[in-house]
């Protein structure tokens, strides 16, 4: 598709048509012909070639396993993999690039600090009488993890609410931040009601309590500048394949102090310093954190996207986005019978935008708009709470990213109105 | 997923039983309510089961239903209840078999319109495999339903239970 230079939308990203085809997989048609329109970025992102490229050329030239090997292979595929921590690290703009832990994904970077906090000992310990502050608007994977903490130690789990435009409800904040609140844990763009979060005003008042702040940025990571050191948090976690990196990577920043307090997670080879029959002593971070072989290639598929992201700036992306959400906007509500939920400011949010759509389940909206191509997510969108808060069980989501065109909200706004024609509604 | 797909999917049939549905709402008497729920997409179904004795048989006397979800499993709900309501429950338990296996079937099962009446239109849903746990969703909460009954669990409480698809 190439971009319709009717819709050149101030905020666009310069030479849009030369990024898109960055993506070999948006040139894909789909169904009776139809070009991908692919509006589910908030789920995962495609991949640029250049990404692709360094992940094939790892394998095919520089396999081995990391640190261990003492050949020229392992020299260079540890060179690969750690050379993927230092891009994060340039990436977030992280004092030191021991402060980046590889995951599995952001969800098991969460489950790492929940666990290591509910086996701290100390100050760090979260136990009876405790606090662990969450919100209303968390994906699963952000709540899950601190429900099981509390349950487990007996700390009391408290949220924020919402309001009825999908803010934080921050009117009762005196009362929910106080000295037993031991953990703030929020997301910082969510990802069904796109609502971007005022983290730096929240880790502030956190502060002055004493808790640790940990941020969630699955969706914020791939749209929003990021500077670890401006955002105030004390843990920020994201997955690689929402930033045009692979699946099976996550990253867990953590301030030094706080990452060498906290015990290990998972126990095994990389992990230690010294084994004996009885006990062990433990590496110094991240590697305390990275037990077994790491995803090595995908360490190196990462360092590559965040590099092609810089090199696009995330400033542009920020705008690109904002451009496209306003424009996105614009077009859903022109449908009728149409319900957006959450803010409806492109600058307070996000690129996702969950919607209703009367007398057309969400399942059956995907299932008409993927006969023309286009893939939106449908469903709950792992987040439950925030769905019963609205009264809804389960909604319609498109999600932009920095490839998405004006063009193929249109193509949506289409397929909406061709949608409601097939399922007769007005 | 071509149009053509697409009409294969949504029958008419189907779309108008989810324009229209039968035997919806709740209603007393019941003997059993259950409350299933499919984990992947979030659709839910309430529903209630009475039975009465003839004879020597027990027959399904009424099925009311409270559901939320996408046309295919709203449309299964209405066609269920019209296919079993008035039937002796072995015969009914019959009817859920057959249309069991057409769904897992992966489209190569020929429908037999005798038994399944207006159910045949979910031949086409059995070609995808996302969207065939919408079509089983109260078809598997009324056999739940009707097994607590006939094994003499009597009136049950309301009941969580995921629908699994069996293969």
């Amino acid at each position: 598709m190439t971009v319709d230079t009717q819709h050149a939308l101030p905020g666009l990203l310069d030479g849009l048509d030369l990024v898109r085809a960055d993506f070999p997989i948006l040139s894909r048609t789909l169904g009776d012909g139809f070009p991908l329109v692919y509006l589910d970025s908030a789920n995962t992102s495609q991949k640029p070639q250049v990404v692709i490229d360094a992940m094939v050329d790892h394998l095919e030239r520089h396999n081995a396993n990391v640190a261990r090997a003492m050949h020229q292979l392992g020299a260079e595929s540890t060179a690969g993999f750690e050379g993927g921590r230092d891009r994060v690290a340039a990436f977030l703009n992280a004092p030191s690039r021991d402060e980046v832990v590889f995951t599995k994904n952001a969800s098991e970077a969460l489950n790492l600090v929940a666990n290591t906090l509910a086996w701290a000992v100390g100050p760090l310990a979260v136990g009876e009488g405790d606090e662990v502050l969450v919100t209303e608007m968390e994906h699963h994977s952000n709540l899950v993890p601190w429900q099981l903490l509390t349950e487990r130690t007996g700390a009391r789990l408290r949220w924020f609410g919402l309001t009825d435009d999908g803010r934080l409800d921050l009117s009762n904040i005196d009362e929910l931040v106080n000295e037993r609140t031991k953990v703030v844990s929020l997301t910082w763009v969510s990802n069904m009601l796109g609502t971007i979060n005022p983290v730096a005003e929240i880790a502030r008042r956190a502060h002055e309590v004493g808790a640790i702040v940990v941020v969630d940025g699955a969706q914020a990571v791939p749209q929003m500048p990021v500077d670890v050191q401006a955002l105030g948090a004390d843990v920020l976690v994201f997955t690689g394949h929402k930033v045009t990196g692979p699946t099976g990577i996550g990253v867990l920043w953590g301030r030094r102090e706080l990452l060498e307090q906290l015990p290990p997670f998972l126990g095994g080879g990389e992990m230690i310093s010294t084994v004996s029959m009885e006990r062990s002593t433990y590496a110094p971070i991240p590697h305390k954190f990275e037990a077994g072989t790491p995803p090595i290639v995908e360490a190196v598929g990462l360092g590559a996207a965040v590099d092609y992201l810089s090199a696009l700036g995330m400033d542009n992306v920020r705008r690109h986005e904002e451009a496209i959400t306003a424009y996105a906007l614009e077009g859903l509500g022109s449908v009728s019978g149409l319900t957006i939920l959450g803010p409806q400011d492109a600058s307070l949010r996000g690129g996702a935008i969950s919607f209703e759509l009367a007398g057309v389940h969400p399942h059956d909206v995907s299932q008409v708009l993927d006969s023309r191509g286009i893939a939106v997510r449908a469903g709950h969108h792992c987040a439950k709470p925030a769905h019963k808060r609205f009264g809804v069980q389960s909604s319609t989501r498109m999600s932009s990213y920095l490839y998405t065109t004006p063009a193929e909200i249109d193509a949506l706004v289409e397929g909406l109105d061709y949608t409601k024609t097939y399922f007769r509604v007005d | 997923m071509t149009s053509q797909d697409l009409d294969a999917l949504y029958q008419e049939i189907i779309l108008d039983h989810y324009k229209n549905p039968h035997h919806e709402g709740l209603r007393e008497p019941f003997e059993a309510e259950v409350h299933h729920v499919n984990p992947t997409c979030g659709d839910e179904v309430t529903m209630r089961v009475h039975l009465l004795r003839d004879g020597d048989e027990q027959v399904v006397a009424d099925v009311s239903y409270d559901a939320e979800g996408c046309s295919i499993s709203q449309a299964a709900a209405s066609v269920m209840t019209d296919l079993v309501i008035g039937k002796p429950v072995s015969k009914a338990l019959g009817v859920h078999e057959t249309f069991v296996t057409l769904m897992q079937g992966r489209g190569g099962v020929e429908p037999d319109e005798d038994v399944l009446e207006d159910a045949i239109a979910f031949a086409g849903v059995a070609r995808f495999p996302a969207r065939v746990k919408c079509a089983l969703l109260s078809w598997m909460a009324w056999k739940d339903a009707t097994s607590r009954i006939v094994s003499g669990a009597g009136r049950t409480e309301e009941t969580e239970e995921s629908t699994e698809e069996t293969r």
